[in-house]
């Protein structure tokens, strides 16, 4: 994206010929970090009993989120699985509406009819928050559809997991999408687990990025803890569909630090294999060095940072609990547009 | 008023539709070049081009979704299922995201769409192909599910149902495809939620939808020669069900027989005679009558066919079971 693409000669990092300014850094770092911080607060909620049901963290893949974010424009459409707190954070949304829809707060982002899994916000294009895995790729093609229907070159951003590649609902899209040149972005974020089961335990061709090939759908492979390699790779797939070349696929390489919701404790992998990922290769880490090497920001700066958003996340939660739940009328709001009041079942009635 | 055949008056209302409002589009397996595997979209590709008269591969579940995400985004797009057999396998898409879409999200998401079709029991193609699917979308909130019996009800509902801003399930009749009748000119619209009394009687009330509405029409006439007046109401919505209709006419005749293609258990006639019961039951002379698909997957032999399905013969008997004239 060329606006956020400054000129040289002022403070930044340049990475594959591509310019970050200090500024930029810093915004993508701090959101990376609220992420974060955010999510290590859901968790202490869950734990807390204050969050019900399921709820899956997105722990150290935080740079696929900003990363993708920083590419797209905020007119692109996104949708994704129930693994979405990240994504919508970056995306903009008020994160005490995040939080209150986790809480089952009347100001909950839906409502809070929808809980972790299903959290929407139209107003910055962001369509889900679906549980059912693989659900939101057909979807996804869909809006492209409507981008292409209306000529309004705004690209699908459709995002599913290493698991959800399996659905047989993403080969129907994937050839629709080449088929007719949707303007879409399959990203797959690939944290190595779907679950319990490892990549290679469910699937024959592990490189998920060549999944299309016999579409047509061209794939490329991003190392996703690299948050500016996310940037660069996810602006070249956004052209290349937005240019009316068709879809692309996006394999972020990624890794979830927590198990898979709340209630696994991941015994099915090791904790050497969690620490290389965690402490060797945490995107927030290697931003914040690459930074302190350029000379754009220093550890002590940093630490104050995360004191900061710790406290603005306290600060989010506490508006988040301090709302009432829903009203029990809500119940019964946003099922029918054209409510027909003369036929049975009659809206907003039990019998 | 024109006489056309109720496939003609399917294709009226779509075009209709999408000359008034761009939005719009046909989308589904053969629904262009090949102008429909039961012409319904015959001559669309000529009128509204490529771009919205849409061939896809066979691929339900793929282009259900789609449609979804492109009614999410502002389209209207109205899905063809070669039948609705085949939507079976694009339930999710229907039932977990369409159906849901406007309440998961707070609101922020409507999803008006139509997904249409042939379904029920269809000629000779055995158990895969001929069974009745409407009382499973029926369950659920947030679908609206319609169902024509005749030309100008199918013209009638299917435009209104464009028109839905929620997403509607349109079960059409693969035998009623070719039946003819008045349909009236230009635009016309009935709104969804409104039953129809088909013929007019005092003595029992049958209560049929889809193609059981033309049965229980001519068990009337039988049942007229055996000195029994019947009325037929023909839901034409089945949700959410316009059941005043229903009443009342239970309230004049005090008997009631409800006819379906589909199985027994659970079914729609299931719902009906439950709400008859709930609410008519003082004016009930007898017990509500059930005639529906006997409890067999459809077989192909005709004989076999032929038993598996209601007849006019059976609504009859019903009829006069409940009139105490068996
Ligand atoms: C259709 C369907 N089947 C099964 C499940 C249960 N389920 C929820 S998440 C999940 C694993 C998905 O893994 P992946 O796609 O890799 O995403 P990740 O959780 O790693 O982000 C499963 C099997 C579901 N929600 N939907
Ligand atoms: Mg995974």
């Amino acid at each position: 994206m060329t606006t956020k693409n400054q000129q040289e000669n002022q403070a930044g990092i340049t990475q594959e010929g591509r310019f970050y300014s200090a500024e930029r850094l810093h915004a993508m770092h701090d959101m990376m970090l609220f992420v974060r911080r955010f999510e290590e607060k859901a968790g202490q909620m869950y734990g807390l009993k204050k969050i019900g049901g399921f709820c899956h963290l997105c722990n150290g893949q935080e740079a696929v989120c900003i990363g993708m974010e920083e590419a797209s424009e905020p007119t692109d459409y996104m949708m994704t699985s129930y693994r979405d707190h990240g994504h919508i954070l970056a995306r903009g949304s008020d994160p005490t509406a995040i939080m209150a829809e986790l809480l089952g707060r009347a100001g909950g982002i839906v409502g809070g009819k929808g809980g972790s899994m299903h959290m929407f916000d139209k107003e910055k294009n962001f369509a889900g928050g679906n549980g059912i895995v693989g659900e939101q790729v057909p979807i996804g093609i869909g809006f492209a559809f409507a981008s292409q229907y209306r000529d309004d070159k705004r690209v699908s951003i459709t995002i599913m997991g290493d698991g959800g590649v399996n659905q047989g609902a993403v080969y129907e899209s994937f050839n629709m999408a080449a088929l007719w040149k949707l303007p879409v972005v399959f990203v797959i974020e690939n944290n190595q687990y779907a679950m319990g089961t490892s990549l290679s335990r469910a699937s024959a061709e592990t490189h998920l990025y060549k999944r299309g090939i016999s579409f047509k759908v061209p794939g490329i492979q991003v190392d996703g803890m690299d948050v500016l390699e996310v940037e660069r790779k996810m602006t070249e797939a956004l052209e290349h569909a937005r240019s009316g070349q068709g879809p692309i696929i996006v394999e972020m390489m990624t890794y979830r630090y927590r198990g898979h919701s709340m209630s696994d404790p991941a015994t099915y992998r090791t904790r050497d294999e969690v620490d290389e990922w965690r402490s060797g290769r945490d995107p927030i880490v290697r931003l914040q060095k690459q930074m302190i090497e350029a000379g754009l920001a220093t550890e002590a700066e940093f630490k104050q940072k995360d004191k900061d958003i710790k406290k603005e996340v306290v600060a989010v939660a506490k508006a988040a609990e301090a709302q009432p739940e829903p009203d029990l009328s809500a119940l019964w709001d946003d099922i029918i547009t054209d409510e027909i009041p003369n036929a049975y079942p009659y809206p907003r009635q039990v019998g | 008023m024109a006489k056309i055949t109720y496939r003609e008056a399917l294709n009226q209302a779509m075009c209709q539709e999408m000359e008034r409002d761009d939005r719009v589009f046909l989308m589904g397996e053969e629904v262009a070049e090949y102008n429909g595997a039961y012409k319904v979209s015959q001559g669309m590709l000529d009128k509204f081009g490529p771009k919205r008269v849409i061939d896809t591969p066979i691929t339900e579940l793929g282009f259900s979704g789609l449609g979804v995400g492109a009614a999410m985004a502002g389209l209207r797009p109205v899905i063809e299922f070669m039948t609705w057999n085949f939507a079976i396998l694009a339930a999710d898409q229907i039932v977990n995201a369409a159906a849901k879409m406007k309440y998961m999200t707070g609101g922020q998401y409507d999803c008006p769409m139509v997904f249409r079709g042939a379904g029920g029991a269809a000629a000779r193609v055995s158990s895969q192909h001929s069974q009745a699917f409407e009382n499973w979308y029926a369950n659920i909130p947030g679908l609206k599910v319609v169902m024509p019996s005749n030309p100008a009800d199918a013209k009638g509902l299917l435009a209104a149902s464009i028109r839905d801003n929620d997403t509607v399930i349109f079960i059409e009749n693969e035998i009623n495809y070719g039946d003819i009748g008045e349909v009236p000119e230009g635009e016309y619209i009935i709104p969804l939620g409104k039953a129809d009394i088909k013929r007019v009687g005092s003595d029992v009330t049958l209560v049929a939808h889809s193609r059981m509405t033309g049965y229980a029409l001519m068990a009337a006439d039988e049942l007229a020669k055996q000195g029994i007046d019947a009325e037929v109401v023909d839901p034409r919505t089945i949700r959410p069900l316009d059941e005043a209709t229903i009443l009342a006419s239970v309230a004049k005749t005090n008997r009631a027989v409800v006819i379906e293609e589909g199985w027994r258990f659970a079914g729609i006639g299931a719902e009906i005679s439950a709400r008859i019961m709930e609410k008519g039951f003082d004016d009930l002379d007898a017990p509500v009558a059930r005639v529906t698909g006997k409890d067999v997957p459809m077989p192909y032999a005709a004989n076999l066919e032929n038993y598996a399905l209601p007849s006019v013969a059976e609504i009859v008997e019903a009829a006069r079971v409940v009139c105490n004239r068996a």
